[in-house]
């Protein structure tokens, strides 16, 4: 008797907690409207959290908003987290996301498109002509399987090798014809470098296992080898080729001779002199401007090619726009207000990343003749190779790192065995729904 | 006490005759005390909300084809049996973290249990910076892995103080990207950084280990050493169970250290854990039902071996 009263009680109380704990996710859950993609009003957006794209989101917000006083823009940081795409992804399951991010990584579109918390840009009657328009031939990369848009390609850093001037003429070389070129070249640089004593690496990619450091060793020179192709391409892995293998046994003997770090750097190895070569976009130029007396060249190939030949990994941030957002013809007008040429220039002022518009240096010839140290990275935007829009994408390229970790990084094993593994893993992922 | 409970049994029985012929006095829905239960509800609702629900909920994913989707999403969920589980039984990369769990467990948690003791003994025997010793050992169990992986980076690199200090003894490569050494790296960390805590715990577990005791022990001829084993080990008892406990379950739900001491569970997975594996799965990579999956297994294995330690540390007796 006693037992069946506490099992009553305990069912009584069960109950009322699970009302409660029902209640509370009923509150959680938002959903839109059906006439979202049509309402105008208030809209809040996130932006990234670096001092430069909070200048431009600034004063863009303040532009908008002395126009548009009934369609006010909210903007505030993207919230702290292990990473964006973390917060942006639990916001999305939450209901709570922002209308815009103007940092949504291409790497997380396929997933946060699953999980139903983008907007088809392609759905807005103008949406597919003007991110056309806009972006000209690199829009392609951005399109879902089903040639949707839902993502506005924003802003790229293509990436290149950054030297140190000084430490190429402290080891003998001349800092203003480095040879870089092809990886032989690249090779004995690297070997003068270390020998001479002028570094103690000659270059440092971050050799840890997360899934996106392969778009700063591998990537950029699997894209220049190629001549432009992705990762993934029509369903189907593409590095287990002979470009993949050179590219491999590139980095391979880096590590083996000891040119690049094997350990986890704590800091920028380039500012700090550890490294006197290292891959990155245009956004270091302002980081790099009083650290390091600097040059850029494009990243190597293994015969060497001209530089206006030469392709790189984009590093790209685009804007999502979220099912969340109540006011989306507001958004959708903010968002073309924010990538129009005006607000583009202000981006490429402010933070020196280069918008993803066609014909840069032609647009922005008065920027560039102002400031030659971000020229060639103007050029470079016109040749660059996005990660694959694939389902999976995340997990593909975490089966990528983990084989490539092993077989280059470490030394382990045969690379085209590793490679060829790799990318049989990665194409059954990428072959589920 | 069985004849008397047999008694009771039967007393009981003759109250309540055959087809319930004297009504019964209704209980009310709440209990006698309802006011308790009010108090008592928070909690209840705490570890409802908190523990049970999403232990359940985290099951129900483990068994279907889920991830998460925006409220509203029209999206298919379908029920999927065990596949969750084949997937990640065959997944040699998860195996291995656990494997890897099993060697930092295996160090861990008896260095854990052998340290704290000997430290909080003599702690407690000791009469000058007392207080001061207690806090350099607690301060790193109260300061953020973030903060403190930096300095170990530091000692234990290539050209680390620790490898200068070790001369030819070194290991090649070094202690983080080395596939034999990292994981012990790790539990060593692990162990000092929460050594802190576990002193506590065996330092309050003392005062209550009677002073009679050693004078007995020492009248019976027993040295420092015999009273330690004699008096204050089985006296703490109940102490070590708990110790032994907490640290397999914090251990077992080692991540911090492999995502930023050997990042992401480097060298070619030589320190990644099951719950790294979890949130490589399940946020990174958005398949939260396969990390669901690893979370059940390691649920169940962590039970299991709380059993087991139970039954071998004497937890019954506690």
């Amino acid at each position: 008797m006693h037992t069946n009263g506490l099992a009553r009680r305990l069912l009584v109380v069960t109950a009322a907690s699970a009302t409660v704990v029902l209640a509370l996710s009923a509150c959680a859950s938002g959903g839109t409207s059906g006439d979202a993609a049509t309402k105008r009003g208030p809209i809040t957006i996130w932006y990234s959290n670096n001092e430069t794209e909070i200048a431009w989101g600034k004063q863009m917000v303040e532009a908008w908003n002395a126009e548009n006083p009934d369609e006010k823009v909210k903007a505030q940081e993207i919230p702290a987290g292990k990473s964006s795409e973390e917060v942006i992804g639990a916001a999305i399951t939450a209901g709570n996301a922002p209308c815009l991010v103007f940092n949504t990584a291409p790497v997380a579109v396929p997933q946060f498109e699953k999980q139903g918390g983008l907007v088809d840009l392609s759905s807005f009657e103008d949406g597919t002509a003007y991110i056309e328009e806009r972006s000209g031939a690199t829009a392609e990369q951005y399109q879902s399987a089903d040639g949707k848009y839902f993502q506005m390609p924003w802003k790229s850093n293509p990436v290149m090798i950054f030297y140190n001037k000084d430490m190429f003429t402290a080891a003998g070389l001349d800092a203003e014809n480095p040879q870089l070129a092809t990886y032989d070249e690249f090779l004995a640089t690297s070997r003068t470098l270390v020998e001479s004593g002028a570094a103690p690496n000659a270059i440092y990619p971050a050799p840890t296992s997360q899934f996106f450091q392969s778009w700063f060793d591998f990537y950029p020179l699997y894209a220049a080898e190629t001549g432009g192709t992705q990762l993934i391409e029509d369903g189907e892995s593409t590095f287990n080729d002979e470009n993949g293998e050179k590219v491999a046994e590139f980095w391979k003997t880096l590590y083996a001779e000891g040119l690049a770090g094997k350990e986890q750097y704590q800091g920028d190895s380039f500012a700090d002199g550890q490294a006197a070569m290292s891959i990155v976009g245009p956004w270091a130029v302002s980081v790099y401007k009083d650290a390091v007396n600097w040059g850029a060249v494009p990243v190597p190939t293994s015969d060497g090619i001209a530089a206006e030949e030469t392709y790189t990994f984009s590093d790209a941030k685009n804007v999502g726009m979220f099912t969340a957002c109540e006011n989306q013809a507001t958004a959708w007008d903010v968002l073309k207000f924010a990538t129009s040429e005006e607000q583009d220039g202000q981006l490429l002022d402010l933070t020196g990343q280069m918008p993803l518009r066609q014909d840069l240096p032609t647009v922005y010839s008065e920027y560039f003749a102002a400031n030659p140290a971000y020229e060639q990275f103007g050029d470079q935007a016109s040749r660059m190779v996005e990660v694959p829009n694939v389902s999976s994408s995340v997990a593909a390229w975490q089966a990528f790192r983990d084989a490539y970790t092993k077989a280059v990084i470490t030394g382990e094993g045969d690379i085209p065995a590793a490679l060829d593994s790799a990318a049989e893993k990665i194409n059954t992922l990428i072959a589920k729904p | 006490m069985a004849f008397a409970t047999k008694s009771r049994t039967a007393a009981g029985r003759s109250t309540t005759p055959p087809g319930g012929g004297s009504p019964r006095r209704k209980r009310p829905l709440l209990g006698k005390n309802p006011f308790g239960l009010l108090l008592s509800a928070p909690y209840l609702i705490f570890v409802l909300a908190v523990f049970a629900y999403p232990l359940v909920f985290a099951f129900w994913m483990s068994l279907h084809d889920y991830f998460f989707a925006a409220p509203g999403a029209d999206v298919d969920r379908p029920f999927v049996g065990l596949d969750n589980f084949r997937e990640v039984l065959a997944d040699p990369a998860i195996i291995r973290s656990f494997g890897n769990v099993g060697i930092f467990l295996l160090i861990n948690v008896p260095l854990t249990v052998v340290l704290s003791l000997v430290l909080a003994t003599a702690l407690n025997k000791a009469v000058r910076f007392r207080t001061f010793l207690r806090v350099a050992y607690y301060v790193p169990y109260v300061t953020a892995s973030v903060a403190v992986v930096g300095v170990w980076i530091f000692l234990f690199s290539g050209n680390g103080l620790v490898n200068q200090i070790l001369g030819p003894l070194a290991p090649d490569p070094a202690w983080l990207i080395n596939e034999d050494w990292a994981m012990p790296t790790i539990a060593i960390f692990v162990t000092w950084k929460g050594l802190g805590f576990f002193i506590l715990l065996y330092l309050a577990a003392l005062q209550n280990v009677s002073e009679e005791l050693y004078e007995a022990a020492s009248t019976d001829g027993a040295g420092k050493i015999r009273s330690f084993f004699s008096v204050t080990v089985p006296g703490v008892r109940p102490a070590t169970v708990l110790v032994l406990l907490l640290s397999t379950v914090t251990g077992a739900n080692l991540f911090t250290e492999p995502y930023l001491l050997t990042g992401g569970g480097g060298p070619n997975g030589a320190s990644s854990s099951p719950v790294l594996m979890m949130y490589q799965r399940g946020i990174e990579q958005g398949s939260p039902d396969t990390a669901a999956a690893i979370g059940v297994i390691l649920v169940i294995g962590v039970l299991i071996l709380a059993f087991i330690q139970r039954k071998l540390a004497g937890g019954d007796e506690s």
